[in-house]
């Protein structure tokens, strides 16, 4: 399941490490209520120019209510939202050069797939001839051409998807907003579309602003990642660092698979931290400083591929556990140990598996060591 | 998402060929079902009918009924025979050769046809004012659509002369605001019949209308404003055509009942306010000639129902193409 790498690797493309770089997108203490419920708290967030920006967070964390309020569906209670410098309060939707992808698609259900696609164009009043050479080029986009006379209800879900993709990208707008843009396609498809779109992206120059559920997708495709949770920005980084280096437990917990050891300090030494996790009965050392004084109470987390397991006792005295096997989750590229420590603790530990033979070197009920390096985990205060 | 829930077409090959749904059989209490409504058909459409379809290949009589021949099932199956020996179409000859009857069918559709354009006209912004009101009001609102119909139609109607005539509450406002001179003539016009049947029809038109609009999905009207289109050009390329089929049940609601109204034409209309409806009353009742006035029946039903079959075959046919 080797993933084709999507776009080429943009290095050297961080405008939010310039402290000179303008924001093209701006949300300066946005809040949102709807009655009494607060949908996004007192949000700031800069975007910039040819940034390709996912939101991640849970299900009513805010995602879509913050893309209303950018595509002015909505009005903010409090606070200001900039696009390219200009103030959008007052600027009705139809005036902005920002399209959107409706998480409902909201296709127009007595207009035709094509007639869909040209919409937008018909406003902008493109020649006739020009937009027919457009909605087809959106169409083989998405891989609708022979679809183009059906009307929406003739069009399976994954089908209406593309659809509400295809008119959103027609224009081929300055900002596009994807609110889960691809969620009902199959995966080999939808591989297919994000290498297209992010091609799309850096060949027009656009910036995108995406909402996804899959974190992978966020991953591979985006700049920069935020993860939201209650109305609240909660980390803005790049995807490995919201992977490698997570702010809060919350961001550790809600990408990918991690650890969690509550922990307290026990000695702090320049750029090294000692802990104790005493549940697990456990001495850490992590090669970090960290900002809490002498037995604070602190989170050690570590991702599962970076614990080592084996039948021989590690070296030192820390950063290692001794467990049973206790169940043993077959993924194909990797298997993922679930080991018990003392009386309820497990810790997850994930291994490759690099033979085809089906019997691993370590069963259910086997005692293993659990070990792991000074720099592979972080310490979490939050 | 009111489109989203239903069923996708297979997505094989582009085209037509979608498979239908096999016929069902039907059970015994789903033939009673259907029977019933044409049960209902037959008792209350199909024999009156059948009895003015007679009645209108009759001769004028002197008699009681006035017309001739009578049909009596006592005298046996050869009386029956007779009697439609005697049929004869000379009524509908006749409805040819006087042309008030053509021109009160001509100028009953026509002001059938004005006055449901004007109650679409008005109508329209009500049942889409009541669609997009908050919805606490929405329930009031509907009450007081429907609140004239406590009062009776009759007076209501004929409360329209105390506000239309020469010295009447219309003229005199009119008058004390400075707007005109002298009073205007409305009563007695047909401007006077169009006010009458868009106030008592305007219910009809607005309640199917209303439904239709309350159901418009919001959200396209946000994603065509996204794509820059301003509200006015979403309201002529989304609104309007998707609330098609609201507009013609109300439209065919108000014209159906309007083309053979007596009541209004007769208290509001002048003597040159040419209606169906009175003509028919003026034949029944001042020269007693059933059989002609039975014909003038037949034929307005005709008039009425050949449109909406076309219609009905078109829509379906447009139906069955975008299948
Ligand atoms: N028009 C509205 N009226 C009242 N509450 C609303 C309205 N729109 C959204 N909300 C509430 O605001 C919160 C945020 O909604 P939003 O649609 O932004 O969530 P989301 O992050 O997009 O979620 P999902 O991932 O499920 O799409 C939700 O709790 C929702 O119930
Ligand atoms: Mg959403």
């Amino acid at each position: 399941m080797a993933k084709k790498p999507i776009g080429p690797i943009r290095r050297d493309f961080a405008p939010w490490d310039d402290p000179q770089a303008r924001p093209y997108i701006e949300f300066r203490n946005v809040t949102k209520k709807f009655g009494d419920f607060t949908a996004v708290d007192n949000l700031s967030l800069k975007i910039y120019e040819r940034e390709f920006f996912a939101l991640l967070g849970g299900s009513g964390c805010g995602k879509t209510t913050m893309m209303r309020m950018l595509a002015g569906f909505e009005t903010p209670n409090a606070g200001e939202i900039f696009l390219d410098g200009q103030n959008l309060a007052g600027v009705p939707p139809h005036r902005r050069p920002v399209n959107m992808m409706f998480q409902s698609y909201a296709l127009f259900p007595h207009m035709s797939v094509e007639a869909n696609v040209a919409f937008g164009l018909k406003q902008e009043g493109m020649p006739k001839a020009e937009i027919a050479g457009r909605v087809e080029e959106m169409l083989s986009l998405v891989k609708l051409q022979d679809f183009a006379k059906r009307k929406p209800h003739q069009l399976s879900g994954g089908q209406r998807q593309r659809v509400a993709l295809a008119r959103s990208l027609a224009k081929k707008p300055k900002v596009l907003l994807l609110d889960e843009p691809l969620g009902a396609l199959d995966r080999k498809l939808r591989e297919e579309t994000q290498f297209e779109l992010t091609d799309l992206q850096q060949d027009l120059g656009m910036t995108f602003v995406i909402v996804t559920h899959d974190q992978e997708e966020a991953m591979t495709m985006a700049d920069r990642i935020a993860v939201m949770d209650k109305g609240r920005i909660v980390q803005i980084a790049t995807p490995s660092e919201i992977y490698e280096v997570p702010n809060s437990r919350f961001v550790a917990d809600f990408i990918g698979d991690i650890n969690l050891m509550e922990c307290k300090v026990t000695a702090r030494d320049g750029e090294m931290t000692k802990l104790h996790a005493p549940l697990f009965d456990c001495a850490i050392e992590v090669a970090q400083p960290v900002e809490a004084g002498i037995g604070d109470t602190v989170w050690f987390a570590i991702r599962p591929e970076k614990v080592r397991i084996s039948f021989d006792e590690p070296e030192g005295p820390a950063n290692r556990l001794s467990g049973e096997v206790w169940d043993i989750g077959y993924l194909g590229d990797v298997s993922i140990y679930h080991t018990h420590i003392a009386a309820e603790e497990t810790v997850r530990a994930t291994v490759a598996n690099r033979s085809r033979t089906v019997e691993r070197p370590m069963s259910w009920e086997d005692k293993v060591w659990l070990s792991w390096d000074r720099d592979a985990g972080v310490v979490l205060t939050q | 998402m009111t489109r989203a829930d239903r069923t996708p077409a297979p997505a094989t090959t582009a085209g037509s060929d979608i498979p239908r749904p096999p016929r069902q059989r039907r059970s015994a209490g789903g033939w009673l079902l259907i029977a019933i409504p044409y049960a209902w058909l037959v008792v209350f459409f199909l024999a009156p009918f059948f009895i003015v379809f007679k009645i209108s290949l009759s001769e004028i009589a002197v008699a009681i009924p006035p017309y001739l021949p009578t049909i009596d099932l006592a005298e046996g199956w050869s009386n029956v025979v007779a009697a439609i020996r005697q049929f004869s179409l000379e009524n509908y000859i006749w409805l040819t050769q006087d042309d008030l009857y053509w021109k009160s069918y001509l100028s009953s559709v026509q002001i059938a046809a004005i006055s449901t354009l004007i109650t679409l006209i008005v109508g329209y912004p009500i049942a889409y004012g009541m669609a997009r009101a908050p919805k606490e009001w929405r329930a009031t609102l509907l009450m007081l659509v429907i609140l004239p119909f406590w009062t009776s139609f009759l007076i209501r109607v004929y409360a329209w002369i105390g506000i239309l005539k020469n010295e009447g509450l219309l003229n005199q406002v009119l008058l004390w605001i400075g707007v005109i001179d002298d009073p205007l003539t409305i009563l007695n016009t047909n401007i006077a019949v169009y006010i009458g049947i868009v106030y008592s029809y305007l219910p009809f038109l607005v309640l199917p209308l209303y439904a239709n609009l309350e159901k418009l999905d919001v959200s396209l009207l946000e994603a065509a404003s996204d794509l820059g289109c301003p509200p006015w050009r979403a309201f002529w390329t989304i609104t309007v055509p998707l609330s098609m089929p609201g507009i013609i049940a109300g439209c065919f609601l108000v014209f159906i009942p309007a083309v053979g109204e007596f009541v209004i034409p007769d208290l509001l209309g002048g003597s040159d306010t040419l209606m169906i409806g009175k003509t028919l009353w003026t034949e029944f009742f001042t020269n007693r000639d059933w059989p002609v006035s039975s014909a003038v029946a037949v034929i307005l039903l005709l008039i009425l129902v050949v449109p909406i079959v076309l219609f009905q075959n078109q829509q379906q046919r447009v139906a069955e193409k975008s299948q």
